[in-house]
């Protein structure tokens, strides 16, 4: 029943129209993973674009307008489009395998909440192409965002909105899944640290989304229906925006980074052969991470004029956090100890994370010090420190987590020669890269500078950062080469390679579209290696063998997402000409029409009948 | 706080450390050498955290390296189970508490710098500046002294200087990296910073809040000057110039001044006026062009007649004479005449491009 080999016997288009309508939390892992990809490799070249501009003083390679494109495009795809969707891929591929589940909670969700987030992508990118994209940097700041001329602001507006409202239905999805459907004996306390980890993001999700969620929708109304929340002259004010955003942004920081660090205990765990030091420890981390990681939003804004009392304040806030955040190091760093190291791809990006983080949490502490941070602050020394945590954190992992699972996913190894070789080059050219990036911002130099003056000392430390993403693009190239060698050579890898503790790799490679034929019945912290140190190769059933409920594909999901889509263009252009308000009507109708046909239609799903199970379990 | 002030400063690798941070960066433009109150504060906070740090860093690296040459696989262990050990509280809080300690280290300077930083209480009796931000320039008003100028902030040296700062437009931040950290000048609500120089000199300001397509270009300058210059400079940006421009293509500059450029840009120093354009006075004086042009006549006649190609984005692209066109003949008229205005004996050394 292999997605791959399936679909070797099928024609294009039904493989297509398959992963449309698909309702399967694993094909929808996969498409997370094409898009997310895809909008990776795109934030990649907008950054090799900006570094090649900055590779000299007073470079003309791009112009001022369309540098400020770049770099907006630049984090917003690699924040919205690609980091989180990338992470979502794997909590899809992965999270209902290891609690036991069949699917998730809400399939259907699900699947709305992909197409959201792609056709919302596709709308950022699509001021490309209407004569400007985005161009107030990935915070927006007003006013500036809301006097911005042409629609690229518009498209960030509904871009965001709609991929927006996508991230708010995963994240909802996988706090039911989380919560409901684990099997029997899955305590909260033995579940698998990447889900637990990314049960506590997807918490994160639910309060943080809603601030942005509101922000945009002021925005929207200030540019596209000439209301002045933050407009001064009209008795706006435009620092709210500021204190929005950043109640989202900074919780979005640790939406990023708490899965990861999921990831890598996965990781370390499974590679040092022993249970995670300090399991306890590390969700009471985590969770505290995620509590005040609510309470420090104003420290992106020290500068702004707060005063001394609120500055003290939210400095110290801050600095806590880095407490938690030691506790999983040092607990990464004992479970390796005594253990029995084994250096594979993923846990050479797990080895390479810790020194890394150490850094980017080092630099973390030191902007968390306000008065330093008069210094630091929209310098390259803050371009630095938030690239050491999202590439030194959230990057390698994920890079980590597409060798550990892709033969999960696709039951292919990555070569494993070529993924060390893609970490070493990578690893070099994200140091060489950012490493001077903080004296350079200490040295005078401020963040979304399209050019620097000559003879200012900058000139050198540029040249090196732009040599170092160079390197790092050629990591990627050879990562593709790799995924690419490995699709056409590759053989299927089996079951269980990695020698896995949790049960994800007890289901069968490739697995079957029910994932557990009994849902399996859970003994301990990493279930599957309980079950092995008995002298077991298979997880004990916790049910008879019996009819199992399956939910139906639909293209519903697919059809709300293009009518929304639609609509979204209605709203921006229609305060060029009042005709195209249709275009909102007719997106919108589209959209609830569809909302209609699911509440009134019912789709109750189908039944695998118990027999047909017998007979492949005899196959 | 001085007397922690002395222990750090005691410290030999506090001086190490220095050097070596120093090493590059631009002399009055680094934050790394500081010559100013405010970024002395900020640079002590600064090399307290990285010395804190490193602690941090060096314990994390010695176990890291330790573990993994310790307890990697080799051969002959493929089937070795090693004991799977739980936890260990009492290391566990020894790595809880310990970092705690080590984050008071850094929490008190911090606190007691944010506030010393905030103080306002010596602002009625000190040199007052409004400051104005606007897109891609900054206007400069000394409030006591009824004095307007732009680009080139004067002060005395050694003295505080409170600039009362807010945005004509969208957001821009105040920073000059040797002197002090930075500030936002934002549209709504006035921000108040103090400065005050150690060393005369000409000290590189930057915008530091993303402004749109010249924020990269929004430079500006502070001399710092004694304080017997500072006092004649305030004086003769006072007193308006009475003489007519010594040659013949200066004085026909002046008149094309007149007709297209005076409504925007003021000449007379002594004024309260809001500015629309920078305020030209003592011109001839200024550091730079602009704020990143060198200070010569070829630069401003490529700057009058095109100023959007060094400037994108500016203000001046709305000017009426430039819908018209100006032929470089009358630019180099208005350069002449600009160049001739010279308020002041007051005249600050300052070669922005030393390799050039």
């Amino acid at each position: 029943m292999s997605t791959l080999a399936a679909s070797n016997k099928r024609s294009f288009w039904s493989v297509v129209w398959d992963y449309i309508t698909t309702v399967d939390h694993k094909k929808i892992g996969v498409l997370y993973l094409i898009a997310g990809g895809f909008f990776f490799l795109l934030g990649g070249l907008e950054a090799l674009a900006i570094r090649w501009q900055l590779v000299k003083p007073m470079n003309d390679f791009v112009s001022a307008g369309f540098y400020n494109e770049l770099i907006t495009m630049h984090g917003t795809t690699m924040i919205f489009l690609a980091a989180m969707p990338l992470i979502f891929a794997f909590m899809n591929a992965v999270i209902p395998l290891q609690i036991g589940a069949r699917d998730v909670a809400f399939p259907f969700l699900n699947s709305l909440g992909l197409w959201l987030f792609v056709f919302g992508g596709i709308m950022l990118n699509v001021g490309w192409f209407t004569g400007g994209a985005a161009d107030a940097g990935w915070t927006a700041y007003t006013p500036l965002s809301t006097i911005s001329p042409g629609e690229g602001m518009d498209y960030y507006v509904i871009g965001l909105q709609i991929s927006g409202a996508g991230t708010l239905m995963a994240g909802i999805n996988f706090l039911v899944t989380i919560i409901n459907m684990r099997a029997p004996g899955m305590t909260y306390m033995r579940l698998p640290l990447f889900t637990w980890t990314s049960f506590v993001a997807s918490a994160l999700i639910l309060f943080a989304f809603p601030a942005l969620t509101v922000g945009l929708f002021l925005m929207m109304f200030d540019r596209m229906f000439d209301s002045a929340f933050f407009d001064p002259a009209m008795g706006g004010n435009s620092i709210i925006w500021q204190h929005l955003f950043w109640i989202f942004g900074h919780p979005e920081v640790y939406i990023l980074i708490l899965p990861i660090f999921g990831v890598f205990s996965e990781v370390v765990s499974t590679f040092s052969r022993k249970r995670l030091f300090g399991y306890s420890a590390m969700v009471f981390a985590t969770v505290l991470i995620a509590f005040l990681g609510f309470m420090v939003w104003a420290h992106h804004m020290f500068t702004v004029g707060m005063g001394a009392a609120a500055n003290a304040i939210f400095a110290v806030a801050t600095m806590t956090i880095a407490v938690p955040t030691g506790i999983k190091i040092f607990n990464w760093l004992f479970t390796m100890w005594r253990g029995s190291i084994q250096i594979t791809t993923p846990m050479l990006y797990a080895l390479g994370f810790i020194p890394t983080f150490t850094i980017g949490g080092m630099t973390g502490v030191m902007l968390a010090a306000a008065t330093a941070d008069y210094q630091y602050h929209d310098s390259y020394f803050v371009i630095a420190h938030f690239h050491y945590v999202i590439i030194g954190g959230t990057v390698f992992g994920l890079l980590a987590a597409t060798h550990y699972w892709w033969p999960r996913m696709f039951n292919r190894m990555l070569d494993e020669r070529l993924g060390k070789i893609t970490f070493w080059i990578f690893f070099v050219g994200f140091h060489l890269t950012f490493m001077i990036q903080h004296f350079l911002g200490l040295w005078g130099m401020p963040r979304r500078y399209w050019v620097y003056l000559p003879d200012q000392g900058l000139d050198l430390g540029n040249a090196i950062s732009t040599a170092g993403a160079f390197l790092m693009a050629i990591a990627v190239l050879i990562l593709l080469y790799n995924i690419i060698k490995t699709a056409i050579k590759g053989e299927p890898c089996g079951d269980d390679p990695w020698d896995g503790r949790t049960l994800e790799w007890a289901v069968p490679i490739p697995a079957p579209h029910y994932n557990f034929k009994q849902v399996p019945l859970v003994r301990g912290l990493d279930p599957l290696w309980v079950e092995k140190m008995d002298g077991r190769k298979e997880m004990t059933p916790s049910e008879p063998l019996d009819d199992i409920h399956m939910p139906n594909n639909t293209v519903l999901p697919f059809v709300m997402t293009i009518g929304f889509f639609i609509a979204g263009f209605g709203f921006i252009y229609q305060k060029y000409d009042n005709a195209l308000n249709a275009l909102i009507f007719v997106g919108m109708g589209i959209a609830l029409g569809a909302m209609l046909v699911r509440s009134l239609k019912d789709d109750l799903g189908y039944h695998i009948p118990k027999k047909e199970l017998e007979k492949e379990a005899r196959k | 706080m001085k007397k922690w002030v002395g222990k750090v400063r005691m410290l030999g690798l506090f001086s190490l450390m220095a050097i070596f941070l120093t090493a590059c960066g631009k002399e009055n433009l680094t934050a790394l050498a500081p010559k100013g109150y405010s970024a002395e504060r900020s640079f002590e906070v600064i090399i307290i955290s990285i010395l804190v740090m490193t602690i941090v860093f060096v314990v994390v690296m010695a176990i890291f390296t330790y573990v993994l040459i310790k307890y990697r696989r080799k051969k002959g262990q493929e089937d070795y189970v090693p004991e799977q050990i739980e936890g260990n509280k009492t290391l566990e809080i020894v790595w809880t508490i310990i970092p705690i300690l080590l984050l008071v280290i850094i929490a008190v300077p911090t606190i007691a710098t944010t506030y010393d930083l905030a103080d306002e209480s010596q602002k009625d009796d000190s040199i007052n500046v409004n400051v104005t931000g606007k897109q891609f320039w900054w206007n400069f008003d000394y409030v006591n002294e009824g004095i307007q100028t732009s680009q080139d902030l004067y002060i005395p040296v050694d003295t505080r200087v409170y600039l009362n700062m807010i945005s004509g437009d969208v957001i821009h931040s105040f920073w000059v990296p040797t002197l002090a950290g930075k500030m936002d000048v934002n549209p709504e609500n006035e921000n108040v910073m103090y400065i005050e120089a150690y060393e005369e000199g000409v000290y590189w300001g930057k915008c530091a809040e993303f402004c749109g397509d010249s924020h990269s270009l929004m430079d500006f300058k502070i001399v710092v000057v004694s304080q017997e210059e500072y006092d004649q400079w305030i004086e003769n940006m006072g007193t308006p110039m009475e003489e007519e421009p010594a040659t013949a293509s200066a004085q026909e500059g002046k008149a094309l001044f007149e007709q297209s450029c005076l409504s925007c840009h003021a000449t007379d120093g002594a004024t309260t006026a809001p500015a629309i354009g920078p305020n030209l006075t003592n011109f001839g004086n200024r550091t730079m062009i602009a704020g990143v042009l060198e200070h010569n006549k070829e630069e401003l006649v490529e700057w009058i007649v095109d100023p959007a190609s060094k400037k994108p984005g500016n203000g001046m692209l709305n000017a009426p004479y430039l819908q018209e066109g100006i032929s470089t003949e009358d630019a180099e008229k208005i350069a002449d005449y600009l160049l001739e205005l010279k308020s002041t004996e007051v005249v600050p050394e300052f070669e922005p491009f030393e390799d050039q």
